[in-house]
């Protein structure tokens, strides 16, 4: 708030309102105005209360219960990750809920990425009877949320004995809507009619124009779906509770397992959510970049 | 599809060339059937399909077994006072998880699209939180707020306020736990609205500047109406996601009831709790139609709203 000597904050669109107009030179439109001091700092606050809990995590993984304790806390990391990472592993198997996790998310994606890319060009560039149709009842469910949907799922993987398998939680995981319609979105755009008139003149196959010449151009599109698909099935949490248990856990299962109220050392929780998190932060500090351009892509055409 | 495919075979032999053309009627839904296969399987014949469960009586031991009970599990839910709180506690931690999410992702969309240094590291930290899972989110969350040790309270202690017990506490639990939501997806909206802000034409805002309206007035009048559909479309994401909020309430404390008097129970958590800890998958479905129904109504609001305020605009 030091700013406001600077720049008088009666609210965010005043924020540019500087005292003295002559210094600065007044931009033409709202999307190339520059940032004032009180833009940085307020962004920069956000930022800290982004992080802020990743670093706690941290700091709390490894120090030891009795430090998490004490009055004032401490708010530097502390020697003990490795005894509790330790602990972790031997109360909630960790390990094999990394490999689990690792497991379901990549065949979620591969599975996700193949059929939608399939679909989304079907929807954007061929023309069949009940494409309409077929499309309104894709996008028509897209907002309805799949929770609403586990009682008679349940049923259905009871049936087939597939509670506590792995596939339980990974053939849902392949129905993405969203994923139908985002490709879609990016073929409609991005491939021309006339490569795929040029390359049936030529005589090739369906098959061969789908692999040859719809997917070299759909790879941006399919990389960022398979990016989100990924951060999304390694966080979802519902469905894999209900479908697995701490026999065969994904990290979500291990973690609600942590924090069912059995373990009481918060510095063991902490490890066990440092290692649950790790990997999709792993992929997010990589790939962030095309993460956010996914995101306001899709919001842009959805 | 079935009335050119047998056709198309029975050509095929004479003619490759026709066959061909027959394979292009037909392969369009090759291309979709893996994607519709599972969808019917996993996506659209389980939502219908619990509107049918929910007037059976279902155990969670014996899903099998499926006994006729009419509307009997909706007279039950309906009479069941925990049913009532839960969805009074999802509306009130809906309001207050959604709107101040939605107006922080609003203000910090408009700083995001300032001319910035850096502008990329911004964007993807704000992302950050998104990226983090419910169940490690609320685990971190659930110590700050600790009542004795939870940092939270600490830092209130040095402005002299406090200690809150933020599990036990009606309002304070539902501002934990709707903190967490709000730390989660404010980000995640502030993208969604700056993906929004940069469609706006240019032009408009070299208009409105001539015409000397201030930077304020041009929010008001230029951002916020190019911005409606990407508002509506938020709010209506936001609404879906309150109204099934479960993995926050489940973790918070790591209680099924959503605390010692169910005071931040919401209706996912209700559902899950009837049905996989009492055993009741009908009535669970029972609740899930409910929600189903819910959801229908406030998108359906929200929809009115818009087009309502969208026509006053037009009028004026």
């Amino acid at each position: 708030m030091t700013a406001a000597l600077a720049a008088p904050p009666s609210g965010s669109g005043t924020v540019e309102d500087d005292p003295v107009p002559v210094r600065r030179k007044r931009s033409r439109a709202g999307r190339t105005m520059h940032g004032g001091r009180l833009a940085y700092a307020l962004l920069i606050l956000a930022v800290l209360v982004s992080a802020f809990p990743f670093y706690w995590t941290i700091v709390a993984a490894s120090r030891s219960n009795a430090d998490l304790a004490k009055v004032p806390p401490s708010l530097l990391p502390g020697p003990n990750l490795m005894r509790n990472v330790e602990a972790v592993m031997e109360e909630a198997d960790i390990g094999k809920a990394l490999l689990n996790s690792l497991i379901v998310s990549g065949s979620i994606t591969v599975g996700t990425v193949l059929c939608c890319t399939l679909a989304g060009f079907a929807f954007a560039k061929l023309r069949f009877r009940g494409r309409g149709a077929l499309l309104a009842v894709t996008v028509g469910t897209m907002m309805i949320p799949p929770q609403l949907g586990v009682i008679p799922l349940f049923m259905l993987i009871a049936k087939l004995e597939w509670v506590n398998q792995l596939q339980s939680v990974i053939l849902p995981g392949l129905v993405s809507a969203f994923g139908v319609f985002f490709m879609r979105q990016f073929l409609v755009q991005a491939l021309p009619d006339e490569l795929i008139e040029a390359a049936r003149v030529d005589g090739a196959s369906s098959a061969r124009i789908f692999w040859s010449v719809v997917v070299p151009i759909a790879r941006p599109g399919m990389a960022v779906l398979g990016l989100l698909t990924f951060m999304a099935a390694w966080n979802d949490f519902f469905w894999p509770i209900v479908a697995l248990s701490s026999q065969n856990p994904t990290v979500q299962v291990a973690l609600r397992q942590l924090g069912g109220g059995y373990v009481h050392d918060q510095s063991v929780i902490m490890a066990g959510t440092l290692l649950g998190t790790l990997p999709v932060l792993l992929v997010f500090g990589l790939l962030g970049r095309q993460i956010v351009g996914g995101i306001m892509q899709g919001a842009v055409k959805g | 599809m079935t009335l050119t495919a047998p056709a198309g075979k029975a050509v095929a032999a004479a003619r490759p060339s026709s066959a061909r053309r027959a394979w292009r009627t037909v392969s369009p839904y090759a291309y979709l059937a893996p994607f519709f296969t599972l969808f019917a399987a996993f996506g659209l014949f389980p939502l219908l399909y619990t509107a049918f469960v929910s007037l059976y009586r279902v155990e969670l031991q014996t899903p099998g077994d499926m006994e006729w009970r009419g509307l009997g599990n909706y007279a039950a839910v309906f009479t069941d006072d925990y049913f009532w709180l839960s969805l009074r506690n999802t509306f009130t931690i809906g309001v207050i998880s959604t709107v101040p999410q939605l107006v922080m992702a609003l203000g910090l969309a408009h700083l995001l699209n300032y001319r910035l240094r850096g502008r990329t590291f911004f964007r993807t930290a704000m992302l950050l939180p998104y990226a983090t899972s419910v169940a490690a989110a609320t685990l971190v969350f659930a110590q700050l707020f600790g009542r004795d040790f939870g940092l939270i309270n600490y830092v209130l202690g040095l402005v002299g306020f406090g200690p809150v017990d933020w599990q036990t506490g009606t309002v304070a639990s539902q501002i934990a736990v709707s903190t967490i939501v709000i730390w989660r997806w404010t980000g995640y909206n502030a993208l969604i609205y700056l993906a929004g802000m940069q469609s706006i034409p240019s032009e408009l805002y070299e208009a409105a500047e001539m015409d000397g309206a201030s930077r304020w007035r041009q929010f008001i009048h230029v951002t916020l109406p190019g911005l409606r559909p990407t508002i509506v479309f938020t709010t209506v994401v936001s609404t879906i996601g309150a109204t099934q909020l479960f993995g926050e309430p489940l973790l918070f404390e790591g209680s099924i009831s959503g605390g010692i008097s169910h005071q931040y129970q919401t209706l996912g958590l209700y559902m899950y709790e009837q049905g996989w800890g009492f055993f009741h998958l009908g009535r669970a479905a029972a609740i899930a139609w409910v929600m189903f129904l819910l959801i229908l109504v406030l998108v359906g609001v929200n929809a009115l709203i818009a087009r309502r305020r969208s026509r006053k605009e037009a009028s004026r």
